[in-house]
C-alpha cells in the first residue's frame, strides 16, 4: 500500500473521508453486533438475564441459557444436521456442477448463451425462484392433472406422483436442488475466468507430449485454478449457513427442512434472546471463513 | 478445413454439446413454466400443465358435467325447458362456482337438487367439481367472457392483487360483488396496498437511495484507503474485509429496536440507513481495490500541478472509477431488489416486491396464475439490469467476493 510522498495532508484530513462512512457502520454494524451479543445473554423480552428462563429440577445453563437451548433443542440440533446436510452436499454439488459448465462452455461457439442461461438464476431473487420451484414440485392431491412438471413427469412414465416438499424423505434434496440451480451460475462465471487465465502453452505443451483431454484437466487445470475453487467453496460456504429464503418460501422449514437462519427468523419477535443467541451461533461458525478471507488479502497486499 | 475433418471435429464434440444443452435446458425449463403460465387463462391453468399451452384444448369440465347433470338436463343442457342450460341469460346468474353452489344445495320439488351422485359435504371440495362445470356450461351457452387461450389479465390481478378465483377483470366487468367490496375497478386500484403495483413503487423507493447512499460514502473512504496515509489504514481495511462476511441476522434486531425507540419503525430512512451500512464494507472494498489498481503516476502528477485531494477526487478518482461503480451500483441494486429479510423486518406495512409475492402464496397452491404473474413483475427489472449490463455484473463479481 504505498501512497504518493509529494501529496502531504495534516493528519486529520484521512479521517473527514472517512467519517461518513466510519460513523454509519458503527451505528449499524458495529453496534448492533455487540447489541445482539448481549442479547443473547437476556431473556425473551431483553430486559433481565436468560437465566430467569430457567425452570426448576431441568436442566439450566445460567446466563447462557439462550445458548442451551440454541445447541440441545430438538429443533435446533435438526436445523444444525440440516445445514450440516448442506454443507456436506449442496456446496460440493455447486462448485461441480459450476466447473462443468465453465469446462464445457469454454469449448463450444455458444458459450456466450450458455453462459447467460446458467447465471440467470442470479439476477432474480430467491423468493422468486422460490415460486419457480414451487411449481414445479407442486402436487396435485385432488383427482385433477398434475400441473407441476415433475410430477407430470412422474404420471407420464407410470408412476406416483410425489409430494416432493412435504415428504421428509427427498424435501431437503429438493430445496438443494434449488440452491444448485441458484448458484451455479456465480461458480461458473468465477471459475471459468480461472480457467480462461490458464497459459494455453502449458496445455498444448501437455497435449503435445500426449496427455489425454481428462489428464490435462485433472493433472495441470485442476491444480491451477485450485486456489479459486477454494475462495468460491468458501464463499458458497457462506452462503450456505445462511441459506434463508429458499426454506422460508417452499417449505416454511416445516416437514424436518428446518435451518439455523429460519429459526432465528421464527424466534425475532417472540423470543428474543434466543432468536439472539442463535444469531451469534451463525456468526461463530462463519469464523473460519473470515479469518481465511483476511489472511487471503493479508497475501494479496504483501504480493502487490 | 476440409469437410471432412469439420465432420469429425463436430463428431468428437458431440457428447460436449449434448451435455450442455441437456443442462441448459433443465436450467431453463422451471423459469419457462412460470413465464408461460403468467399467460395463461386462469382455468387453465387449474387444470392441465403449462407444456400443453400449444397442445389441443380438450374441453374443460365436460367429464364433471357428464357425471353430474347430464342424467336430467341432457348432454346439450335442452333436456328440461323449464331450466335449459344453454340459455346464456340462465347461466349468467351465476357469474361464480359458489353461487352455483348455493342454489344447488336448495331442494327443488321437495326433493334434493342433485342426488346421484350427490356433490361432495365439504364446500371447497364440491366447488372445485362446481367451477369446471360452470367453464364448460359458459362455454356452450356462449357466456362466457373470457376465454381466449393467453391472456394478460393474470397481470391485471397481480398488479391489483386480486385473489378471487375470476380475474381481477373479468369480475369488474361482470360487476361480481367481492371484486366491488375491495376494490374500485378503476386506475385507483393500482394503488391497493396488497397488490404489485404499489409494492413495485415501495421496492424503487427502497431500491434506488439505498444504491446511492452507500456508494457516494464508500467512495470517500475508499479514495482515503487508496491515496492517503494514515495510521492504522491496514487494520481498518482488514477489519472491513471481516466485516463483509457478517451475516445480516446479527444486526436487526437491535436496529429494530433502536427504531423503535426513535419513533422511525416502518419508515423507509431507516431501510435506507440499514442497506447503507450493511452495504458498506464491500462496496469499500471493491472501490478501494480498483482505485489503488490505478497507476500511481496519474496522481502524482495532478498533486504535482498543485491539486488538493478534494480535486482529485472529484475529477480523477470518480471519473477513472466508473467501471467500477457501475459494477458495484448494479450488483447493490439487485441486492436490495431481490432483499426479502429486511425489507419484511423493516417495511412489512409497505411491503416491496418480494415480501408482497410472499402475501400472495396461496397454501392450498390454487392461485398460480396470479403468483407466476406477480413473480415475473418482480423479474422485470432484474432482467433488464442483468441482461442490459451484464458485463459490469460479471466484472463486479470476480473483483471480490460476495457479500451476503
Amino acid at each position: 500500500m504505498n501512497t504518493p510522498t509529494i501529496m502531504k495532508q495534516s493528519r486529520w484530513v484521512p479521517w473527514l473521508y472517512l467519517a461518513p462512512a466510519l460513523l454509519v457502520m458503527a451505528v449499524f454494524v458495529l453496534y448492533p453486533m455487540f447489541n445482539t451479543f448481549v442479547l443473547s445473554f437476556m431473556d425473551k423480552t431483553g430486559t433481565q438475564s436468560a437465566a430467569v428462563s430457567c425452570v426448576a429440577g431441568q436442566p439450566c445453563w445460567g446466563s447462557f441459557e439462550n445458548y442451551r437451548y440454541a445447541l440441545t433443542n430438538p429443533e435446533m440440533l435438526q436445523a444444525l444436521r440440516n445445514n450440516a446436510l448442506w454443507l456436506l452436499l449442496m456446496v460440493p454439488g455447486t462448485v461441480i456442477t459450476g466447473l462443468l459448465f465453465a469446462v464445457l462452455a469454454d469449448r463450444v461457439r455458444y458459450e456466450a448463451l450458455a453462459k447467460a442461461i446458467i447465471f440467470m438464476p442470479m439476477a432474480i431473487s430467491f423468493v422468486g425462484a422460490g415460486i419457480i420451484w414451487r411449481f414445479v414440485y407442486y402436487i396435485e392431491t385432488g383427482s385433477g392433472q398434475q400441473i407441476g412438471l415433475l410430477n407430470a413427469v412422474l404420471v407420464a412414465f407410470g408412476g406416483q406422483p410425489v409430494a416432493w416438499l412435504s415428504n421428509p424423505a427427498f424435501n431437503n434434496f429438493a430445496l438443494m436442488i434449488v440452491g444448485v440451480w441458484l448458484w451455479a451460475g456465480f461458480c461458473m462465471t468465477i471459475l471459468s475466468a480461472a480457467l480462461k487465465s490458464v497459459p494455453a502453452e502449458i496445455l498444448e505443451a501437455a497435449r503435445v507430449d500426449g496427455a489425454r483431454e481428462v489428464e490435462v484437466f485433472f493433472q495441470i487445470m485442476l491444480p491451477i485454478i485450485m486456489p479459486t475453487i477454494l475462495v468460491v467453496t468458501t464463499t458458497m460456504v457462506i452462503n450456505v449457513l445462511k441459506i434463508f429464503d429458499i426454506v422460508f418460501v417452499l417449505t416454511g422449514g416445516n416437514f424436518g427442512t428446518e435451518v439455523i437462519a429460519n429459526r432465528m427468523f421464527k424466534l425475532i419477535v417472540t423470543d428474543t434472546g434466543r432468536s439472539m443467541a442463535i444469531a451469534v451461533l451463525l456468526v461463530l461458525l462463519t469464523i473460519p471463513v473470515l479469518i481465511f478471507n483476511v489472511n487471503r488479502f493479508r497475501q494479496q497486499e504483501a504480493s502487490r | 478445413m476440409k469437410p471432412f475433418q469439420r465432420l469429425n471435429r463436430i463428431f468428437n464434440h458431440l457428447p460436449v454439446h449434448l451435455a450442455l444443452i441437456l443442462m441448459c435446458v433443465a436450467w431453463v425449463l422451471p423459469t419457462m413454466g412460470l413465464f408461460v403460465t403468467s399467460f395463461r387463462n386462469s382455468e387453465d391453468v387449474r387444470t392441465t400443465g403449462w407444456w400443453t399451452a400449444l397442445a389441443a384444448r380438450q374441453t374443460p369440465g365436460e367429464p364433471e358435467y357428464t357425471t353430474y347433470c347430464a342424467s336430467c338436463h341432457g348432454a346439450d343442457g335442452k333436456a328440461l325447458p323449464a331450466a335449459d342450460l344453454s340459455d346464456p341469460t340462465l347461466i349468467e346468474k351465476y357469474p361464480r362456482s359458489n353461487r352455483l353452489l348455493a342454489m344447488l344445495r336448495k331442494e327443488i320439488n321437495g326433493q334434493p337438487h342433485l342426488t346421484d351422485p350427490a356433490l361432495p359435504e365439504n364446500p371447497n371440495e364440491a366447488l372445485e367439481k362446481l367451477s369446471p362445470i360452470l367453464t364448460y356450461m359458459q362455454d356452450f351457452s356462449g357466456s362466457s367472457q373470457d376465454q381466449s387461450r393467453f391472456t394478460l389479465r393474470n397481470y391485471a390481478d397481480a398488479l391489483v392483487g386480486y385473489k378471487g378465483t375470476q380475474n381481477y377483470l373479468t369480475d369488474c366487468e361482470q360487476g361480481v360483488e367481492s371484486a366491488l367490496s375491495k376494490f374500485k375497478c378503476t386506475a385507483a386500484d393500482l394503488l391497493n396496498p396488497e397488490g404489485m403495483g404499489r409494492a413495485f413503487v415501495n421496492s424503487l423507493l427502497v431500491a434506488v437511495p439505498s444504491t446511492l447512499l452507500p456508494i457516494l460514502l464508500a467512495a470517500f473512504a475508499a479514495y482515503a484507503f487508496a491515496w492517503m496515509d494514515f495510521k492504522g489504514r491496514m487494520w481498518l481495511f482488514a477489519l472491513l474485509v471481516g466485516l463483509q462476511i457478517v451475516p445480516l441476522q446479527m444486526t436487526l434486531v437491535p436496529i429494530a429496536r433502536m427504531y423503535v425507540s426513535l419513533g422511525m419503525e416502518g419508515s423507509f430512512i431507516g431501510i435506507w440507513l440499514f442497506h447503507t451500512g450493511f452495504g458498506l464494507p464491500y462496496a469499500i472494498y471493491l472501490l478501494r481495490n480498483y482505485l489503488s489498481g490505478l497507476p500511481k503516476e496519474v496522481f502524482e502528477s495532478v498533486y504535482l500541478d498543485g491539486a488538493n485531494h478534494w480535486t482529485a477526487f472529484w475529477q480523477l478518482a470518480i471519473p477513472l472509477a466508473t467501471p467500477a461503480i457501475a459494477s458495484l451500483a448494479i450488483f447493490q441494486f439487485l441486492w436490495i431488489w431481490n432483499d426479502f429479510l429486511v425489507a419484511k423486518i423493516f417495511l412489512s406495512n409497505n411491503p416491496v416486491l418480494t415480501v408482497q409475492i410472499t402475501n400472495l402464496i396461496d397454501p392450498r397452491g390454487g392461485n398460480w396464475h396470479i403468483l407466476t404473474g406477480a413473480a415475473f413483475l418482480s423479474f422485470l427489472v432484474p432482467m433488464i439490469v442483468f441482461f442490459g449490463f451484464q458485463r459490469y455484473f460479471v466484472r463486479g463479481m470476480l473483483a471480490g467476493s460476495v457479500k451476503g
